[in-house]
Parts: structure tokens; sequence; C-alpha cells
């Protein structure tokens, strides 16, 4: 298993799948604690990237970031859309031009989609926000990937399983940045619609290498 | 759920179709990508304004679009702010090298996606200033939260910094004219009952029959607390008080007072509302210069209201007094 284009536009089209599936599930995680409108408008931004597929197949991985960063940064809207934007330019940066994705740097690239979003979003860990699910993806990630000759399945599974759980330990906090934290005390209790995004996309690539 | 719509997905584009044919004489609509521009844009040596945010606020922003107020304005899906690739397009169409304001409510997505455009705007060599509006004193910590967000205040900034710019101020003049009305409002909402936003399809919140919430957002945010309902005296004192204390109006202060409607209440309500509110006003010692009493800024069907001060000056009066020729707000052309 490889991380080439291939497998990056296989990830983008389950990521794809995965927010119309979950369409109605993110709408009503952010009905409770924001606007109901998160399920939309990743709905949207995903589509409009397989759109662009279509259109237009990208020869790389980076290139195929890239892409997806201008998409979603034009038509999604909200907060998520400049997060999102920023986390998918800041991967194709750092992957720059490679044909293949080594388990490292893929562990760098999601590095550096989470400093992108915490750079734009000015989020910290603990926030309630999709934060609390990229910083333990990141780490897992960073961890296997260190290891002695690493699997790339194995640091793509690692990077879900951390942000799925980041995403459940989203539901006691009280959030501070986005506009759940105008709620104050009344967030605890729910899960933050954009940890559950952020874990649908990072589970998303375990999906295309499989 | 009832609306008079054809999809929930159509909503956005089919408003602006409307509104374009129906105020074909003052505004040019692009559609895609979709910004309302006033006719006759860019206005040679005018400083363009440019505002925007999620639709389901009507007649905010489309309807302040003309002149003497806005230059463009750029809708985003319901309750969603825009994208950069609208903001751009409609801050190059509206600068005529004088530079353009971007007149922002402070929401996180409104605030990522407007810097976005700006930056983009200033990387083609067009000058932006960026305005947040953060007026709402509901939000008590803004330490803790992404800040008080911009409210009905917009309303004021937009009208006010319109007026400036269309009598010539350059760009840092209009910019400091929009501040100085920021500094100088507040404002504070309650719900009696909540909205739905179409493609969600049920109420953004839940309220008991007998509950209001007082403090709240123009989304449906939650605010300070929430009540069993009360008479409108009652609710008035409520909301008027923490609006007066947070603005230090004091005696001798001259004000604009104005209740807005969110969608859902009659006029006869909010003037029951207003008759309280300037009670309140001069039992303070302050006189009410400007009113405006109406549905400016609104949450779709929400019902309820909003309570704004602005603290006057003769500039700030004169300013008002303006001419202003748009959609929803129109005196002296």
């Amino acid at each position: 298993m490889v991380l080439d284009v291939n497998w990056t536009v296989k990830w983008l089209t389950l990521c794809a799948q995965a927010m119309a599936e979950h369409r109605l599930e993110l709408i009503e995680l952010d009905r409770a604690i924001g606007d109901s409108d998160h399920g939309e408008n990743m709905d949207r931004g995903f589509q409009a990237v397989l759109a662009k597929l279509d259109e237009d197949m990208p020869e790389t991985p980076g290139a195929a970031l890239k892409m997806t960063a201008m998409t979603l940064m034009s038509k999604v809207g909200g907060a998520a859309g400049p997060l999102y934007g920023t986390a998918f330019l800041r991967a194709a940066t750092a992957v720059g031009d490679a044909i293949e994705v080594e388990p490292a740097a893929w562990a760098g690239a999601l590095a550096a989609a989470r400093d992108g979003i915490v750079a734009r979003g000015k989020a910290e860990p603990g926030d309630k926000t999709m934060v609390d699910a990229w910083t333990p993806a990141v780490d897992a990630a960073r961890v296997v990937a260190d290891g002695g000759s690493p699997d790339v399945l194995d640091v793509l599974v690692a990077a879900a399983e951390a942000a799925e759980a980041g995403a459940v330990a989203t539901d006691p906090l009280v959030a501070r940045k986005g506009r759940a934290s105008y709620l104050g005390e009344r967030s605890a209790g729910h899960r933050d619609p954009g940890a559950v995004s952020t874990a649908l996309i990072l589970r998303a690539a375990v999906g295309a290498a499989a | 759920m009832k609306k008079l719509i054809n999809d929930p997905r159509s909503v956005v584009d089919e408003t602006v179709q409307g509104f374009g044919l129906a105020h074909a004489g003052l505004v040019s609509v692009s559609t895609d990508p979709l910004f309302i521009s006033r006719q006759d844009v860019p206005v040679a040596g005018k400083v363009g304004l440019v505002s925007g945010g999620g639709s389901g606020h009507e007649p905010l922003h489309a309807g302040y679009v003309g002149l003497g107020m806005l230059d463009a304005a750029v809708p985003g899906a319901v309750f969603t702010s825009p994208t950069p690739d609208q903001i751009l397009p409609a801050t190059l169409a509206v600068d005529s090298g004088a530079g353009v304001v971007h007149i922002v409510k402070n929401y996180t997505g409104d605030v990522l996606n407007f810097e976005t455009a700006a930056e983009l705007a200033e990387a083609e060599g067009v000058s932006v200033r960026t305005v947040l509006v953060n007026d709402d004193v509901a939000v008590e910590d803004s330490l803790y939260t992404a800040g008080r967000r911009g409210v009905g205040g917009t309303v004021l900034v937009e009208k006010i910094a319109g007026a400036a710019a269309q009598r010539g101020d350059d760009l840092e003049a209009v910019a400091a004219i929009a501040e100085r009305v920021n500094a100088n409002v507040r404002t504070m909402g309650v719900a009696l009952a909540a909205c739905t936003v179409p493609h969600a399809g049920t109420p953004g919140f839940d309220l008991a029959e007998d509950e209001i919430e007082i403090g709240i957002g123009i989304h449906g945010e939650p605010g300070r607390h929430r009540i069993p309902m009360e008479s409108a005296d009652a609710i008035t004192d409520r909301l008027l008080g923490p609006v007066l204390a947070d603005l230090k109006v004091s005696s001798g202060d001259k004000v604009l007072l104005f209740v807005n409607g969110m969608g859902g209440t009659p006029l006869s309500e909010l003037y029951i509302v207003y008759r309280r509110a300037a009670q309140i006003v001069a039992d303070a010692g302050a006189t009410v210069e400007r009113s405006l009493v109406g549905n400016y800024i609104t949450s779709l069907e929400m019902q309820g209201c909003s309570i704004s001060v602005l603290r006057l000056d003769d500039e700030l009066t004169a300013l008002w007094d303006a001419p202003v020729h748009t959609a929803a707000l129109r005196w002296g052309v």
C-alpha cells in the first residue's frame, strides 16, 4: 500500500460519501450547540470536490490536496470552509510534488494541517473544536510513523482512531471558540460537530487504503 | 414546517433573484459568484463599502445596497458566512481606487472568510480596512467565547459609514467612523419562539410555550438566561438595563433608539416595546434624538426583538440624517 494519487482521489471520494451519509447527523450535532449548518456545508463542499475531480484528474497527491483546499475554501462557507481549506492547503504544501507520500511525510502533513487550523482559528486543545480531534490524531500518527519500519496503513488507522476518540472526548468540554462558545456551560454534554467531521475525514483515509 | 419555498437548497438563489427583479433600478445581481451591488459601481473617487454574512437576516445586507449605504452585499447560505470567492469579486467590483471597507459581524466564520478575501484583495492591489461589529452585550465573557456578536448595531454602522463614504471621506476616515459607531452602540435581544433553517427542517432550538430566551443571538445562539414569559414592559427592562449600563449612558446623552423585530413579531408589539424603552431612556436623563422601529436585521421567522442604543454626537446625527436610497431604508432622496 502506498499513498499515491489514486489513494488520494479514493480518499476524497470516500470523504464525499461520508459527508453525504452523515449530513443529517452533523446538522443535528450542530443544531444542539451551533447553527444547524455544518452537515449541509460539508456535504456541499465535498460534492464540489467530486465535481472538480470529474473535470480534471490531478497528477500528484499534493495537487489533489491543493484542489480540495481551494474548493472547500470557496464552497463550504462558515468557519469550516477556511479552516478545512487551510488544513488541506498546508498538507498539500507539506507533501510537495511527491508521487508517493512516505509514512513519516504523511504524519508531517497531518501536523501541518493541524497547525494551519490552529493558526487560522486560534483554538487550543480543550476548546471543544476540531482541534480536539486533529491534535490526538497528529500525535498518534507521529508515534507510529517514528517507529521502526512503519506501515502506512497503521499510520492512517492510528490517526483515525485517535480522532474518533478525540471527538468523543469533546462531549464533556465547555466550548471556548466558535458559535458553541456562546452556550458556555450549556455546551457541555454535546459532541463538537467539527471534531466529528474531522474523524470522518481521517476514517475515510483508512477506507481508501484498505 | 410550512414555508413559502420551492426547494430548501435554492432558497438563497431565489431570494436574490426576486430581490434583483424587485429593485432592478437600484441594484445589479451577480449570480456566479453571488453578490449584489449598486447599479453604478465603482463610484468614482468614493470608498467602497462591502458587507455580507449568512442569509436569513433580510433585509440585511442586500436591502442596504444603494446610495449612501453599501456598495455591495455578499450573501452566504442561510446562517452561513459567504466565501472568499464571492467576497473578493464584490470587493474588486466596488473599488474605484479609493479602497474598500469590509463591515463584518463578529462571528468566527464571517471573520475568517472576510479575512481571507481581504488578503487576496490586497494581493491584487486593493486597500481594504475591516471593521468588526460586536455590539451584543448579552455575551458577558468575551475572554472565553468567540467574543461579542454583531447584531442590531450592524444596520447603524452600515448607514452611518455609508453616509461618510458618500460625502467623500477617505478610506481611513470611513473606517474610523464605522469604528466610532461600533464603539458607541450596544444591543440585546430576546426570542419568544425559535426559527427554522430551511435545510434543517426543525427549529434551531427548543423553547417551551411559556419560556423566553433573554440575550438571544441572530442565529438563535443562546443568551444570558432562559426565563418564564413576562409582560412587554418587564422584558424591555431586562433588555435595556444591561444595554444602558454597558454603554454607560448618562444624563444629557443624546441617543438613537432602535427597536428591531426578529422577523416573526408584529410591528404593533415592537411599538409597545419602543414605548417602554423611550420611557426608560428619558428616566435616565438621556434624549432620544433619532429612532428606528421595524424589521431591519431578522432571524428568519423568529419571534422576538432586539433593542439597540447608539450614543450620538452632532457628526453621527448628521450622517444618520444624510440621504439614503436603498431597498430597505430610504429618506432625503
